[in-house]
């Protein structure tokens, strides 16, 4: 997993709340075994005028031209200014898969949707929400001035606008050490195998019923 | 002290360990699997060379990608034609042999989608912590149990360390006080809930659903309310323990036998709220107030009640819900101010995690018994959620009745639910369908889903717009 500490990357909007799974990576996309690859389908419906299909070459498909993320002016962002409730709907993992491929390392939105906002810590994104307010002064800085780029600096937990203003935000320490380290949770987790097992024979014992039957 | 919760409970007794940082290691009793979520995560474990923390606690099943057209099913893996599916189910074989993970496969009579199969085999119990990584998993708290949806990197944590790193979630108690009327079932009181507290009401809680209306719920409606519960944002719902759910768990296959069920009953009992827990959050809702539910938009929380009409953009209250409806109306094909009745339905499904249950197709079935499917119906599907269902459900002659009245019997998978198979809607076509998303292009590129329960489908169908099932019941009987 990447390591997040500083970046500094362009904005970019998704400017419509209660963006679903769906929208980000349309299923038709989920077939794939693979965990790479997404980046050229999100936002798939939007982003192209016919419907995508897996294992097509995208770079050919005609591009929708009133879609934000493909105006010249978007290319290369790193930084996702959304809405309210972003990444609501299913707890597929594509999606935070799909906007890392396509080179997005931070979100910044009112609301998440739990899982979503969940999943975007294990796949290296830091999702940041911030006060509604706020949101809306970056979405209209941003509009307004090209080449509006924001400097996410994870250590300090703040985000500094290009006019100097420094917008703190909270992250969990737990995440934020994973994310800052690049740590796989899993090898983490496995630090307390001693507990794990130890709470396993206690609970078999108390709930014999819950072991064994599927074998 | 105030008492706790059934989740404050269910919590408690899988809680590992807790962290500074308010975070919690919770043991996991159940891991079901199913083909598009966990191949990712099988490679991760091979890339790390881990092997699964704990066998016997998973249970795999293919249910998104197979067909559900027989003669395509009778093939067997080899037999799916879409060769992106048949990839993903054979990964899935692939994947169970070389880790030893048990399966059902695809045409085992036990086969369905994973939120039927997990209770129907008694892999789900009471008190269990059960996750999946599908955000219906919330079904399965209807036992009385923990669960909830993971994402894929989850699923191979949960393989590895048997373990879920996640956080305690708040509480809040839907009671649905008094008696429904006939003809409305858990799926309109699940599209209620949604309606009234929308799809980030529940978001950070778990719900637990209470009340006359819940008690008084077969374990099938349960399920079905419990499975929408993610509809709400809840990442997880439950129904406390009584004896319905006993009688339920009795007897199946996974289910504890001899001294070991007395032993389990005895503490099952114990998995209900104290009288004196307190709930962050509490909505009633009046059993009597609930119609049957037809969603015209986009998401789940755009829902009227039948005799409703569809919503004017210009009369919300703010500038993003005026846009939202705006947006919805547009995709769906809808008019401000058109009745939900004037809407004309090209396809019919009913089935999904949601609505395949034997109840459902029950009734779904008591409504085009001896009636023929309208002549606008393009097409009309009827897809169990197992095959234990399909087969209770041909022991009750429910396929000739569907089949009588024009419409189709399925094999059992996810079918139009989600549009992973050949089953999905055409552009610009209406579904009545019993499942649980109406997003854009959730059935279909371009397909508008109107969710509603299983009668009231079979209702649409029947009259080939969508209609009170109760005028169609009520002169039958
Ligand atoms: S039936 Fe639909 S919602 Fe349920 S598991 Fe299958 S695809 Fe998901």
């Amino acid at each position: 997993m990447n390591s997040f500490t500083v970046h500094s990357g362009l904005a970019a909007p998704m400017d419509r709340a209660n963006v679903d799974t769906d929208l980000i990576i349309p299923k038709q996309f989920l077939k794939s075994i693979k965990r790479s690859g997404f980046g050229p389908n999100l936002f798939d419906e939007l982003r192209y005028l016919d419907e995508g299909q897996p294992g097509q070459d995208c770079s050919t498909r005609p591009l929708n031209p009133d879609f934000a993320l493909n105006l010249p002016r978007y290319a290369g962002a790193s930084v996702l200014l959304a809405r309210e409730n972003f990444g609501c709907g299913s707890s597929r993992e594509h999606a935070p898969w799909a906007l890392e491929d396509f080179g997005i390392r931070c979100i910044i939105a009112p609301s998440f949707a739990d899982i979503f906002f969940n999943n975007c810590f294990k796949n290296g994104l830091l999702p940041i929400a911030l006060p509604a307010d706020t949101v809306n002064r970056l979405f209209e800085a941003m509009y307004a001035s090209e080449g509006y780029t924001l400097e996410v600096d994870l250590p300090a937990q703040e985000i500094r606008t290009p006019d100097g203003e420094r917008i703190p935000f909270k992250v969990e320490a737990f995440r934020k050490h994973c994310l800052l380290n690049g740590l796989d949770d899993i090898g983490l987790t496995l630090e307390s195998a001693a507990a794990i097992r130890t709470f396993e024979v206690g609970h078999r014992e108390r709930s014999p019923w819950l072991f064994d039957t599927i074998a | 002290m105030a008492g706790q919760t059934l989740y404050d409970k269910l919590w408690q007794q899988h809680l590992v360990e807790s962290r500074d940082d308010g975070t919690g290691l919770l043991y996991i009793d159940r891991h079901l699997l199913h083909e598009v979520t966990s191949p990712q995560a099988f490679e991760g474990l091979r890339l790390a060379g881990r092997q699964p923390w704990r066998l016997d606690a998973n249970l795999a099943v293919p249910d998104h990608n197979v067909p559900t057209e027989a003669a395509e099913r009778s093939g067997g893996v080899a037999g799916i034609v879409d060769p992106i599916s048949r990839l993903q189910v054979q990964t899935l074989d692939d994947n169970c042999g070389d880790f030893k993970i048990v399966e059902i496969p695809i045409n085992d009579r036990r086969q369905g989608i994973v939120h039927v199969v997990g209770p129907e085999q008694g892999a789900t119990l009471p008190g269990m912590t059960v996750v999946c990584g599908d955000s219906h998993t919330s079904t399965h708290g209807a036992l009385g149990a923990l669960a909830h949806g993971i994402g894929t990197s989850e699923v191979e944590h949960v393989l590895a360390t048997q373990c879920l790193i996640t956080r305690k979630m708040k509480n809040m108690r839907v009671q649905v006080d008094g008696a429904l009327q006939p003809g409305v079932t858990a799926k309109d009181v699940a599209l209620a809930v949604i309606g009234r507290i929308g799809t980030a009401g529940g978001t950070g809680y778990a719900i637990e659903f209470a009340g006359e209306v819940v008690r008084n719920l077969t374990m099938e409606g349960r399920m079905t309310l419990c499975n929408m519960s993610i509809e709400a944002g809840a990442r997880a719902g439950m129904v406390a323990v009584d004896d319905a759910t006993i009688e339920y768990v009795r007897g199946r296959t996974y289910s504890p036998k001899g001294e070991q069920w007395d032993q389990a009953v005895a503490a099952w009992r114990e998995l209900h709220s104290d009288p004196d827990a307190v709930f962050d959050a509490e909505l009633t809702l009046r059993g009597e107030d609930i119609q049957p539910q037809v969603t015209w938009g986009t998401s789940p929380e755009m829902v009227l009640p039948v005799d409703g009409v569809v919503p004017d953009p210009d009369a919300q209250e703010t500038a993003t819900a005026k846009e939202a409806v705006r947006r919805a109306l547009q995709y769906m094909g809808l008019k401000a101010g058109q009745p939900i009745t004037d809407i004309r339905p090209d396809r019919v499904f009913i089935g999904s995690c949601t609505n395949s249950r034997i109840e459902d197709l029950r009734e779904a079935a008591a409504v085009v018994r001896g009636r023929k499917i309208a002549a606008s119906i393009k097409q009309a599907l009827v897809v169990p959620g197992s095959g234990e269902v399909k087969a209770q459900a041909e022991a009750e002659g429910l396929d000739l009745i569907f089949i009588d009245a024009g419409m189709e019997w399925r094999e059992p998978g996810c079918s139009m639910c989600l549009a992973m198979n050949a089953d999905k809607l055409g552009a610009g076509e209406h579904c009545a369908s019993t499942s649980n998303r109406n997003f854009e292009g959730r059935q279909g590129f371009g397909g508008r889903t109107h969710l509603v329960s299983p009668a009231m489908a079979a209702a649409a169908a029947v009259a080939g717009h969508f209609v009170d099932v109760r005028s169609l019941t009520e002169n039958q009987s």
